[in-house]
């Protein structure tokens, strides 16, 4: 009885696990089909003809797909440098200074994730316009910034106030000078988090879709604006193989991110 | 040891510590602390948790801002000042190393913040850890070594800048016994050595004891007594501090004066004392506080011969090693008391309590310590 109990255990648990593989790679795997699939038309279920030529025609250098990569990644670079300039004081103050009104500062930095996301950006297109800025990078850097800095602000908080107060306190009592004792100590303790905070802000940037569609088409066209145009143009085999170069440094980076990111980290992100 | 005595040389400063007050969010802490630490002292502040002994150490190196009252280090008042700014060096509970840093940055850190040449940092962070027993730990993860190594690392951390004050935050009690044993032993040879003014915050009281020249007892935000560990051990300035230093058994008494001297009676039992051997205690109703070794049992009809002697029942019996331990009640009271005879519960026995080495409180001042 017992024998046959844990059989069949044992074999329900294997029959969830092949199909929580098959929820996760069965999409992958169609995407790595229709990337070199030359000709595939129905009734067929596999490929008719398997060829490398939309790969060839993406990586080609004068295509739009490099140019796009290209200023995805500039983009995200920027979203980077503007969401840490501003959140590391935000989160030092957020995590380590008794502030005020802290919740509601830090709930001000989740506002823009708590509204539909078309209708601000229609907004802020109209505003961008006025001011110029509408298809340019730095109006698309800064729909990004402002969209990563919730997460950018809520981890530094919570990387600075993982740091023990002691660690401080030993420096200052030595002879460091507030100042110094942020470069010196509290920095470089908050770093990792602060790092992983800056990378979860790039791939934000480099998946943002709503935010770039209205702020910076025509002029500026990411990866992601790329593979809707693909895609609604008919063309999965280039939309797939921008699908996965976008997954690319998400999968890097998630591994970096667990490396960098601490428990006691992560139990203080919004508290 | 030639390099050594070359490279160290922390004068001992003196603080003087006036009327301090503090208070957290309103709450009043520290109720006019004032304490004068000599040159080369080694005072330790002890007390039970809550009493702002960790408070006074840590307004006095500005990490707890004051109320009001002066810190005069070398007759200048430093209360004022950011902690960086105290020459005053702390080792902490917790060890507080830097855990992206070794061993040698970790000790250097201070002296790199006075500009000093890295030979010269080098060379006296390698002298401190032969001092310490860590020779060549200089380029080890602080997160590596055990708690003892961590907190000779710390100690030498706050060394290295020659400080003339070295504060220390229950620096022992995060290790396990016998490290603490030998802790203990080495940092208070090297505060000897240095002739710094250290400041020891323990709740240990052999700990203080065995470490300090000076005690010093405080009770809910101020100094209840201060004294060299004789003096307080054996003549406590009140119920309080008779109990924290381990009288714990207590006997209600009566005490008054007669013709001739002064009666002493508690739990049926009398004692006649001429003034002589009796000189200041209280009248009236007091309370007695006495250790577990004072007493000792003896037949329900021994002779007194000066000794209180007083009936009681004997309610338990353990054998902790050497000696028998009992809880006898005796005077409505259940009393701690070490002997070298074996006797079964529920004998009826008298405690033979020799009075001189009672501490003997007025009744009101005793309700105010319990």
């Amino acid at each position: 009885m017992i024998r046959a109990a844990s059989l069949l255990r044992a074999s329900l648990a294997s029959a969830l696990l092949v199909v929580f593989a098959f929820l996760l790679f069965g999409p992958l795997a169609n995407l790595a089909l229709w990337s070199v699939a030359e000709r595939w038309y129905t009734p067929y279920k596999l490929p008719v003809v398997y060829g490398t030529r939309y790969w060839e025609q993406v990586f080609r250098p004068t295509g739009d797909a490099m140019a796009s990569l290209g200023t995805s990644i500039w983009i995200a670079i920027l979203t980077v440098l503007i969401a840490l300039a501003l959140s590391v004081p935000a989160g030092y103050a957020l995590g380590r200074l008794k502030l005020p009104m802290r919740a509601l500062f830090m709930i001000v930095f989740l506002l823009p994730q708590a509204f539909p996301s078309v209708a601000i950006y229609i907004n802020v297109a109209r505003i961008f316009y006025h001011l110029g800025i509408n298809g340019t990078v730095l109006g698309v850097v800064l729909v990004h910034a402002a969209h990563g800095l919730v997460y950018s602000v809520w981890i530094a908080a919570a990387a600075f106030a993982a740091v023990d107060k002691d660690l401080e306190l030993a420096a200052r009592n030595i002879g460091a000078s507030a100042l110094r004792t942020f470069f010196t100590v509290t920095l470089p303790l908050a770093a990792p988090g602060i790092i992983a905070s800056g990378i979860f802000v790039f791939l934000e940037s480099l998946d943002e879709f709503t935010g770039t569609f209205f702020v910076g088409v025509p002029q500026v066209i990411t990866l992601p604006l790329l593979l809707y145009n693909a895609a609604m143009g008919g063309n999965y085999q280039v939309a797939s193989i921008t699908a996965l170069i976008l997954l690319v440094p998400s999968v890097l980076f998630m591994l970096f991110i667990e490396r960098f990111l601490r428990a006691d980290v992560l139990a203080k992100v919004g508290s | 040891m030639q390099a050594e005595t070359q490279t160290m040389s922390c004068a001992g400063a003196a603080i003087q510590v006036r009327d301090l007050r503090v208070a957290y969010g309103g709450t009043p802490v520290l109720h006019g602390v004032s304490l004068d630490f000599a040159p080369g002292t080694f005072t330790a502040l002890l007390g039970s948790s809550g009493c702002g002994k960790t408070t006074l150490l840590r307004s006095l190196c500005g990490f707890v801002p004051v109320t009001s009252g002066a810190i005069l280090v070398g007759n200048r008042d430093v209360a004022p000042l950011p902690p960086e700014k105290r020459g005053m060096a702390m080792v902490f509970q917790s060890y507080a190393l830097w855990p992206h840093m070794t061993v040698l940055q970790n000790m250097g850190y201070g002296l790199r913040l006075r500009g000093k040449p890295k030979a010269e940092i080098v060379a006296k962070v390698a002298a401190l850890l032969a001092m310490l027993g860590l020779t060549g730990y200089e380029e080890r993860k602080v997160t590596a070594l055990s708690g003892g190594q961590r907190q000779r690392v710390a100690l030498g951390r706050a060394l290295a800048i020659d400080p003339g004050i070295l504060l220390l935050d229950e620096p022992l009690s995060n290790l396990d016994a016998k490290i603490r044993m030998t802790m203990r032993h080495e940092i208070r040879a090297i505060q000897q050595r240095l002739g710094v003014t250290a400041i020891h915050v323990t709740h240990d009281r052999e700990e203080a004891m065995t470490m300090a020249d000076r005690l010093v007892i405080m009770q809910a935000g101020r100094v209840a007594q201060v004294g060299s560990p004789e003096e307080v051990y054996d003549r406590p300035a009140s119920a309080f501090v008779a109990n924290f230093m381990g009288a714990e058994n207590v006997l209600p008494l009566h005490v008054e004066r007669t013709g001739a001297g002064t009666a002493i009676t508690a739990g049926g039992a009398v004692v006649h004392l001429t003034n002589r051997d009796a000189p200041a205690h209280p009248t009236g109703e007091a309370v007695a506080y006495f250790r577990d070794d004072v007493a000792s049992l003896d037949a329900p009809d021994a002779d007194p011969r000066g000794d209180l002697l007083v009936p009681g029942l004997i309610v338990a019996r353990s054998y902790p090693g050497g000696l028998y331990r009992y809880r006898v009640e005796a005077a409505g009271r259940q009393i701690t008391v070490d002997d070298a005879t074996r006797h079964e519960p529920g004998v009826a026995v008298s405690l033979r309590i020799p009075t001189e080495r009672l501490h003997i409180f007025p009744a009101a001042e005793a309700a105010l310590a319990a």
